[in-house]
């Protein structure tokens, strides 16, 4: 019988993971990558609460659609402003940004 | 019956976890890219498990269609050097896979730990028409609002992949 | 004429500011301004004298005037008031006198020097701090002018301060006495907390009915610390010769009316305190005593004419202190007034040399009598007064207080005075005989001085002879009817203690005349025989090389230990502060990486802390 708890184990464990790449990857591409997994975490997350709390009610899914939608955005911007870094460096890797000291 | 949703659970949550540790571990961009797609299916598969079919559809067009394009295109146009080193780990990886398994364990036991008021009543009926209502009634406003955060994103995208003048 | 006495000091006072910023550019005028004021405090301070004697006013019951200054109702009264007694009216006669006369010599001598303006007009300040010193009406307001008497000799002493040795002399002089009037300001603040008051009078009256004389004995010998500093008593005599630094005039009223006499004076006017102490007054005496002799020692090897006249000066001081000791203040004022006249003469008469030579060795003058009649006269006759030959003013003064220490039993300290009365005579004769007579040096010629440094002379040297006769025998004691407390007192006259001292003198005129009278390789073989001695006495018993090794080692020697713990200590306190402040800082610039990444690591590795904290059993959280 598979319990919300597997499902929050699962969105925990993709989140992890998710940010684990968001913290060690040198591609700044790969990092968004990142962070798309752990958008899709807690995702699943909503849409498993909303299954098995509230079957009634789509609350659970309309924020997961709301999720998407910052996530289509974010990405959007952040994939535009890691090729406007690329054109200004030739350089995609993040670590190499130090624009927020000083 | 519940053999099958069991079966086909941890059948997508293999395929998701192991879709994105390749995401992250990979050293080819491109593969990661790659790998995220399957992972998206993955997810979009899982929540048909929860019966939120209008939600895997908007995950496969959205995530695994436009967002991984997008990537896959932001990939290509800041290439430079061995694409098979191409995504490497910085210096503080060991310190971020403490951090985060440590974070795992925590949650894991969080949530291991709570007994939750479950009740298995019947759906909605039809997702699509629940979600319609959803928005154009109780969320009307964050609707509009998410439409226009659309908008400025995409504005905002476009100013900044367009470039400053120096660079044209 | 007592109302209008405040007017002595404030006359030369005026005479400052005025020449500081009016008469500074006129010479001429400065000179005037100076001279007219004193002048007119002379005439003043005779009509205070007359009217003193005629109206019988006592020590007892002396006029007094004052207004109060700074009042704290029930805690503090202090006045600005004046005191005239006799011995008020004989010191401001004195002091006047002297200073009138330094200052028309100080027309000739200083005549051609850049600082002839500022000269004078530190010369009517040091007349008038003296005058509102004697003037006083207690203790707060002496010490007050005993201050301003500490720094105008500052001042004069320096007066040539782009010599270093003459800046050196005046900062030696200032610090010394600042020594010793930290001990007069500590003892007269013990009065002033066990009698509540300043006044001389009041406390005079309070002070013989008190009973806790130990206390008071620590006050009166506190106070005794200022004279000693002051009148240059051992052992913070040190001050003195080097004042010889400043131009003669001033030398010669420092040592005749205003800084040496003002310790003198302090003594005589704390004298009712003194006289209640037995033990105190046993100390001043030997204290006195001790410096006369001890000086008088030095003089005699000294070869600096004015650093003669200085040790000279020194021991008769300890003659006066000496006789204030024996309890004897009439003899000591006596003293004062007629040393007053013959040392500044005698200082004058140096400076007559001296500006005549430009030169002060006495081994490198001989001869001057020829050129410089006048003064070696004057000098002849004020050194016969200082040596004790009658009938001269030093015969009588001295004789007065050898006969009053003989007359209250200070057997050996009047052997002691008899010494120091030969040694006297030696020395001076030596001087005489040296620069005066003797081979004229080759390249030396005197030329006498213009008359408005003879006139002052002649004047003094009139003063040196008849000064004395106010207090002889034969006048029935003058003196001594006039300026004493309680009964008037005055010693027999004692004809074997006169006798003695006239042979004394002479033995000791008669021996300087042996050694130096006539050509004679004496001398030189006597300080090649005790060249121990000989050099101990040179170098003036090393006082100031002792104290300059006392001061090396111990205040020095402190001050390395301060100057050490300064800066390893509280330095580096503040400097370890400071280098943490810094290294630490630029250790915890490395955290600000400006790496988004490790931004976010931060943040997640907080949440994981925080996550931690809240889920740990201690602190009731999920994880039990």
């Amino acid at each position: 019988m598979i319990t919300l708890n597997h499902y929050l184990a699962l969105g925990g464990l993709l989140f992890c993971i998710g940010l684990f790449g968001a913290l060690a990857k040198k591609n700044a591409v790969a990092v968004l990558m990142g962070i798309e997994l752990m958008l899709n975490a807690v995702n699943i997350n909503l849409v498993a609460f909303n299954h098995f709390l509230e079957p009634a009610r789509v609350t659970g899914q309309v924020f997961a659609i709301f999720v998407i939608v910052v996530a289509a955005a974010e990405v959007a911007v952040g994939l535009a402003l890691v090729l406007n870094i690329y054109r200004r460096r030739l350089e995609s890797n993040v670590d190499d940004l130090d624009w927020m000291k000083w | 019956m519940p053999d099958t949703t069991a079966l086909f659970f941890w059948l997508l949550a293999a395929i998701v976890i192991a879709s994105a540790l390749a995401v992250v571990l990979l050293k080819n961009i491109v593969h990661s890219a790659l790998f995220l797609v399957l992972t998206f299916a993955g997810v979009a598969g899982l929540y048909i498990l929860l019966s939120a079919e209008f939600l895997a559809a908007v995950q496969i067009l959205v995530y695994a269609g436009a967002i991984a394009v997008l990537i896959v295109f932001a990939i290509m146009l800041t290439r430079r050097g061995d694409i098979r080193a191409s995504n490497l780990f910085n210096v503080n990886y060991l310190a971020a896979a403490v951090v985060s398994l440590v974070l795992f364990v925590i949650a894991a036991l969080a949530t291991g730990r709570m007994t939750w008021m479950t009740t298995t009543g019947p759906g909605p009926g039809s997702n699509v028409g629940a979600i319609a209502e959803a928005f154009l009634g109780p969320y009307a406003v964050p609707f509009e609002v998410a439409a226009i955060l659309l908008l400025v994103g995409m504005v905002g995208a476009i100013l900044l992949a367009r470039g400053g003048k120096q660079d044209q | 004429m007592t109302s209008y006495a405040w007017l002595i000091p404030v006359l030369p006072a005026i005479a400052f500011p005025i020449i500081v910023f009016i008469t500074r550019k006129v010479r001429f005028l400065s000179a005037l301004v100076a001279i007219a004021a004193i002048a007119a405090s002379f005439v003043m301070a005779v009509g205070v004298l007359q009217e003193v004697f005629l109206l019988g006013i006592t020590m007892e019951h002396p006029v007094e005037y004052a207004v109060p200054w700074l009042q704290i109702p029930g805690l503090l009264k202090i006045e600005a008031g004046i005191l005239i007694d006799p011995l008020t009216a004989v010191m401001l006669l004195v002091v006047t006198l002297v200073a009138l006369l330094v200052e028309i010599y100080s027309v000739g001598y200083m005549h051609g020097d850049p600082g002839f303006s500022s000269f004078f007009s530190y010369l009517s300040l040091f007349s008038a701090s003296m005058l509102g010193l004697v003037l006083a009406n207690n203790y707060f307001m002496i010490f007050f002018f005993w201050e301003l008497v500490g720094l105008c000799s500052y001042l004069l002493i320096g007066f040539y301060y782009h010599k270093p040795e003459a800046a050196r002399a005046g900062l030696k002089a200032f610090v010394t006495n600042r020594v010793a009037d930290f001990g007069f300001m500590l003892g007269f603040f013990f009065l002033f907390a066990m009698f509540g008051t300043f006044n001389f009078r009041e406390l005079a009256e309070a002070i013989p009915g008190y009973q806790n004389t130990a206390f008071l004995a620590l006050a009166a010998a506190l106070v005794f610390i200022g004279p000693i500093g002051k009148s240059a008593q051992f052992p913070l005599h040190v001050w003195l010769p080097d004042a010889m630094e400043g131009p003669t005039p001033v030398s010669a009223l420092i040592h005749a009316a205003t800084m040496v006499a003002a310790g003198v004076y302090l003594l005589a006017r704390a004298f009712v305190l003194f006289a209640s102490l037995p033990d105190v007054m046993l100390l001043v005496a030997y204290v006195g005593g001790f410096t006369a002799l001890f000086s008088a020692t030095i003089a005699v090897a000294q070869r600096d004419i004015k650093r003669i006249l200085a040790y000279s000066t020194m021991s008769q001081l300890g003659y006066m202190v000496m006789a204030m000791g024996v309890g004897s203040m009439t003899a000591g004022m006596f003293h004062l007034m007629t040393h007053a006249f013959f040392k500044a003469l005698l200082f004058l008469g140096a400076g007559s040399v001296i500006h005549a030579l430009e030169e002060q060795d006495i081994f490198r003058m001989g001869g001057l009598y020829k050129d410089m009649k006048v003064t070696t006269t004057t000098f002849v006759i004020a050194a016969l007064a200082l040596a004790g030959l009658p009938p001269l003013a030093g015969f009588w003064s001295k004789d007065e207080i050898l006969a009053a220490t003989f007359d209250h039993g200070f057997t050996g300290l009047y052997i002691l005075g008899t010494l120091v009365a030969f040694l006297t005579a030696f020395y001076m004769f030596r001087l005489i005989f040296v620069a005066f007579f003797g081979k004229r040096r080759a390249g030396l010629h005197g030329h006498e001085s213009p008359l408005t440094m003879t006139v002052p002379l002649l004047i003094l040297a009139v003063l040196s002879v008849v000064s004395g006769f106010v207090g002889t025998p034969f006048t029935e004691h003058g003196f001594s009817t006039f300026v004493y407390y309680g009964e008037p007192h005055h010693v027999e006259p004692n004809y074997a203690v006169m006798l003695i001292s006239v042979l004394v003198a002479l033995a000791g005129i008669g021996l300087a005349w042996l050694f130096y009278g006539r050509p004679s390789d004496v001398p030189e073989r006597i300080a090649n025989r005790y060249r121990s001695l000989y050099n101990l006495l040179v170098n003036k018993y090393y006082i100031d090389e002792i104290y300059l090794w006392l001061f090396r080692r111990v205040v020095l020697g402190l001050s390395e230990a301060f100057n050490w713990h300064d800066r390893h200590v509280v330095d580096g306190i503040f400097d370890g502060v400071g280098d943490m402040t810094r290294i630490s800082g630029r250790k915890l610039r490395l955290l600000q990486t400006g790496n988004l990444q490790t931004y976010a690591l931060v943040i997640f590795t907080a949440v994981v802390i925080i996550a931690l904290w809240m889920a740990a059993p201690v602190f009731g959280g999920v994880v039990q």
